[in-house]
């Protein structure tokens, strides 16, 4: 059982550190690197530019990028995308608090009760890999284009990462510690506090972290393919009425919307995890 | 008896769901939740009759093969990509707003903007979900690479490795561990977006079954459906899990020496 333990723990440290690409962080600072990335990002809007007037693609297929951004600016004027936008933001932050909350709670108590996390394992690594798309049909029968059918995928799949995530940062406990914290009669309640949060945290954050952006792509499906309302359906609602300009336009918001999310999450992470090792030594280089 | 302990701690609450669920559900007069005895009574006539012709080898196959041939090919264009971009940091400075831009957007709206291009063919779904793959592994494989060891590289250098025996034998070794926590991630984007594709438009599959049933209302059938989606997702992580650890061994031989030490 150590060994599996060792394992897991392994992996998870791995997706630690997996998830942290400075990629964000790396070009700040350095007006060249600003000067280069924004060249990559013309680079590419000039070969969509250039694309459909030389007939390699058909321009109903892949408008002109200056086509996609007209019709970007038209939806930025239209109070349909804010809608949109909000109730894509509502379920997802919803979806994402909850399963956040019941994820840490779980998992504490899961990995603090050695014997209850060996009885729970076997089900964890059975329930965790099943794809919550497969929910798709039966929360369509249950409750059908609503908030609901999306809430039910994206806690489904967000609860898994935070659970997992803070089961195996309980477990990186250092026993010595725990001992150490009992011998000056801690109680249960401040070893929980003291040792095991500081200890786990940055796996939650890193659980949070994957959970966000699942969060995300759950209730962008749902509203593509159930029809709930926000940004997905409109997407499907565009491109089934041929209006493609206008559907790669709302994908533009998607991204923006989920780049906004990575950044956003990112910035918890660095707030709450300001005092952790992995932070201070990027704060220092 | 050791072995009982953990065999028990193993099997003891999965066989108290399946019980529950057997139990709760014999009497199950809502149409929603059959009961259990119903819906594996109608599992192998569902998937197994037919022979070659059966669900699970026609639909199981299509899906599976989409997710397969898709997944490599986002692997080889991760690890290609990826590792020119992270050798150079100018390249990565160029790459980096791109990328993270294409990567916020969520994979699922990819589905009906691929459909514009490749109608709703195989070409449709495999490009979708080789799309969705590719952003998780190919920013972990940048990472990766950029991480590797200076002083390594400049030992290689020292001993004239040519570049690409220094990428085959130092830089993607050394960067494994981030490729393939990479690749765990893309994988299971991979299977909702092979779902979702099929959902979407389709004529054979896992998920295009599923939702036939649905909209059948049959619903025995697609709680079966819903059973073979979960294992199917069960047997990939557990695939994969196994190829983790074989090409891993060394790094994890290694964490443990130095934990142990």
């Amino acid at each position: 059982m150590t060994n599996r333990i060792a394992v897991q723990r392994a992996s998870a440290e791995e997706a630690g550190t997996s998830a942290q690409p400075g990629l964000l962080k790396s070009p700040r600072g350095k007006p060249v690197n600003v000067l280069l990335g924004a060249a990559g990002l013309l680079t590419v809007a000039l070969i969509l530019q250039v694309l459909a007037p030389l007939g390699l693609v058909r321009a109903q297929d892949l408008p002109p990028s200056t086509d996609i951004l007209t019709a970007f600016f038209q939806l930025l004027g239209d109070s349909s995308i804010w809608q949109a936008v909000y109730d894509t933001v509502y379920v997802w932050a919803i979806g994402l608090a909850a399963a956040t909350v019941a994820g840490v709670l779980l998992g504490l108590l899961i990995g603090s009760l050695e014997r209850l996390r060996k009885a729970l394992s076997s089900t964890v690594e059975f329930l965790r890999p099943i794809p919550s798309v497969a929910l798709v049909p039966l929360v369509v029968l249950l409750f059908g284009p609503r908030y609901e059918s999306a809430l039910v995928l994206v806690i489904y799949a967000a609860f898994w990462q935070v659970l997992v995530q803070t089961i195996y940062g309980v477990a990186d406990v250092d026993p010595v510690v725990t001992e150490t914290a009992r011998s000056y009669r801690f109680t249960k309640l401040g070893v929980i506090r003291h040792v095991v949060w500081p200890t786990a945290l940055p796996f939650i954050m890193t659980g949070f972290r994957l959970a966000a952006t699942v969060a995300l792509v759950l209730t962008v499906t749902a509203q593509l393919i159930i029809g709930t309302p926000g940004l997905g359906r409109d997407i499907a609602l565009a491109e089934s009425a041929g209006a493609n300009a206008r559907m790669y336009a709302l994908v533009l918001v998607t991204g923006l919307l989920g780049l906004t999310v990575n950044l956003l999450v990112r910035l918890v992470e660095k707030k709450v995890l300001s005092w952790h090792m992995s932070f201070r030594k990027d704060a220092e280089e | 008896m050791k072995v009982l302990r953990s065999a028990l701690y193993v099997l003891a609450l999965p066989a108290v769901l399946f019980t529950t669920w057997w139990v709760f559900s014999a009497y199950s007069t809502n149409v929603y939740f059959p009961s259990l005895r119903r819906i594996l009574g109608v599992f192998p006539a569902t998937w197994f009759e037919g022979g070659w012709n059966s669900r699970i080898v026609v639909d199981g196959f299509s899906s599976v093969w989409r997710l397969a041939v898709g997944f490599s090919l986002a692997t080889l264009l991760a690890l290609t990509l990826g590792t020119l971009i992270g050798l150079s940091s100018r390249a990565r400075a160029y790459c980096e707003p791109t990328l993270e831009l294409f990567r916020a957007i969520p994979a699922p709206v990819l589905v009906p903007v691929i459909s514009l291009f490749a109608g709703i063919g195989d070409e449709m779904k495999i490009f979708v979900i080789m799309l969705g793959c590719l952003w998780p592994i190919l920013l972990n494989t940048v990472e990766g690479v950029r991480a590797v060891d200076t002083v390594m590289i400049e030992t290689a250098k020292s001993y004239h490795l040519k570049t690409l025996r220094r990428i085959q034998k130092l830089i993607l070794p050394a960067a494994s561990p981030q490729i393939i926590a990479g690749m765990r991630q893309g994988l299971s984007v991979g299977i909702i977006l092979m779902v979702i594709s099929e959902m979407f438009a389709a004529t054979s599959g896992l998920g295009f079954t599923v939702v036939q049933f649905q909209r059948n209302f049959a619903l025995p059938e697609m709680w079966t459906g819903i059973i073979v989606l979960g294992m199917l997702g069960l047997f990939a992580s557990l695939l994969f899990q196994v190829f983790e650890n074989r090409s891993l061994r060394w790094y994890n031989g290694m964490r443990q020496a130095s934990r142990d030490s």
